[in-house]
């Protein structure tokens, strides 16, 4: 039997950057996707509002790991192969697009509507009004939540073990299963989850300060 | 040309007619008063001059422009005529000086410098020269509505709107508002302003106009207006508010 030394915990340190990369991948992704559905859940067209609010409706009600397993296991009968890691970032930035998208959409919404009436008023277009007006102070308001977003989703990332990709989580059950030394192993998983999230988290309730602090209203 | 016409504007949300047929001019520099009661109509029809509010029928010409729903066309006339809200609506990210230099330069590409230079020349004319790097928030209300009132000078309009510009204020931060109208007044700006204070109606517009029920109850030069009001409506509402 093998017992709890460098070698394992060097693969659980590694097993921790397929953590961080996955939790990076997902999260630009899912930003890039969350941002164009917040925009198009507010467009003025109805049938690019309803389609957003479809997409977020449908991905928000069914877990994450059924957008893994369907497309795992989903796409593979009708013959494409998505490798674990293609396939758990794919998945992963689907789940954050819909959350991103509400957390952007409900920030944009509170600015105040005052704010698109003055700035209307001075001639700006509508592009103008949200790059230099309503996106700046949306973003502001979005920091804290976007962040405390960002922490849930390094956590979440141990799902995609299902599909046979190595994470964190998966590294620490398989040196488990090895050495049966389930303290050791899972304190130092659970210190390094902690190494990760815990500055996050202290970078969202700063945030979440600074933010009250310069709030106006 | 009137720098404003108005003719038979009927506007309604939903059901509730708010304005049944009003007809105004305003001339070129010349300061018309709206006043009336709450619900009269006289803050729908400021505005529909801006298109912010569209009229169900009529007709609103404003320095050379009709208002019509196009947004491009509107986008013109906004260049021409300023608004300041009740609210100010300052960027509250932005400071004094990027409020005032923001619209300049991205619906006129008026280079930085001479932005710049067009933001302390309308900031020094409120007098809030050494404003220019403080953020809205760090500014009084009266503070915040003569910057407002600076950014829309920076678009040098033709016809300038105040809708109860002061209406948000403490009295003693209601003067230096006024103080700064009037002077615009005096330098010939063409302004339409909806207000509660009767003695700038009175001292400062040339033209007073009584709205009552979504129409034009009485209109002519303010001292007549209130020194003289026609309808019972106007004396009412004249006598309450001075009392």
């Amino acid at each position: 039997m093998q017992t709890f030394g460098w070698p394992e915990a060097m693969f659980i340190f590694r097993a921790a950057g397929w953590t961080l990369l996955l939790t990076a991948i997902s999260f630009v992704i899912g930003s890039l996707l969350g941002g164009a559905f917040a925009i198009m859940r507010l467009s003025r067209i109805k049938l690019v509002r309803n389609f957003a609010a479809g997409y977020i409706l449908v991905i928000q009600s069914i877990p994450v790991l059924m957008v893994l397993f369907m497309s795992y296991y989903g796409l593979s009968i009708i013959g494409i192969e998505l490798p674990p890691f293609f396939a758990a970032s794919a998945s992963l930035a689907v789940y954050v697009s819909a959350y991103l998208a509400e957390i952007w959409r409900g920030s944009i919404e509170s600015v105040p509507f005052q704010q698109w009436e003055a700035s209307a008023s001075l001639a700006h277009t509508p592009a103008q009004t949200y790059r230099y007006v309503i996106l700046p102070q949306a973003v502001r308001i979005s920091l804290p939540p976007t962040v405390g977003f960002l922490v849930q989703l390094v956590k979440n990332t141990s799902i995609v073990s299902v599909v046979g990709f190595v994470e964190l989580s998966r590294a620490g059950q398989l040196v488990n299963n090895a050495t049966f030394q389930a303290f050791q192993v899972f304190s130092l998983v659970a210190v390094i989850y902690f190494a990760i999230c815990f500055p996050l988290s202290r970078l969202s309730r700063h945030l979440e300060k600074v933010m009250n602090a310069s709030r106006s209203h | 040309m009137p720098a404003v016409l108005i003719d038979d504007v009927h506007k309604s949300f939903g059901k509730l007619e708010v304005l049944k047929g009003v007809s105004l001019n305003v001339e070129t520099g010349q300061v018309v008063a709206l006043i009336g009661r709450s619900g009269s109509g006289k803050s729908t029809l400021l505005r529909c001059i801006n298109g912010l509010e569209a009229i169900n029928s009529g007709r609103i010409e404003v320095a050379g422009h009709a208002v019509e729903q196009d947004q491009k066309k509107l986008r013109e006339l906004r260049k021409d005529v300023g608004i300041v809200f009740q609210s100010y609506n300052l960027f509250p990210h932005l400071t004094v000086g990027q409020n005032i230099m923001l619209s300049p330069r991205i619906t006129q590409n008026v280079p930085q410098a001479q932005a710049e230079k067009l933001a302390r020349d309308v900031l020094a004319q409120v007098g809030l020269s050494e404003k220019f790097d403080s953020y809205p928030d760090n500014l009084s209300g009266g503070q915040q509505q003569r910057v407002a009132i600076a950014r829309s000078l920076a678009m040098q309009p033709k016809v300038m709107l105040f809708d109860e510009v002061t209406s948000a204020l403490d009295p003693e931060l209601t003067g230096e508002v006024l103080l700064v109208m009037e002077k615009l007044a005096k330098d010939g700006m063409t302004m339409l302003l909806v207000t509660h204070e009767m003695n700038f109606a009175r001292n400062v517009a040339s033209t007073t106009v009584f709205m009552h029920q979504g129409k034009i109850w009485e209109s002519g030069p303010s001292q007549e207006v209130f020194g003289n009001p026609q309808t019972p409506e106007l004396r009412n509402f004249v006598s309450a508010g001075t009392k």
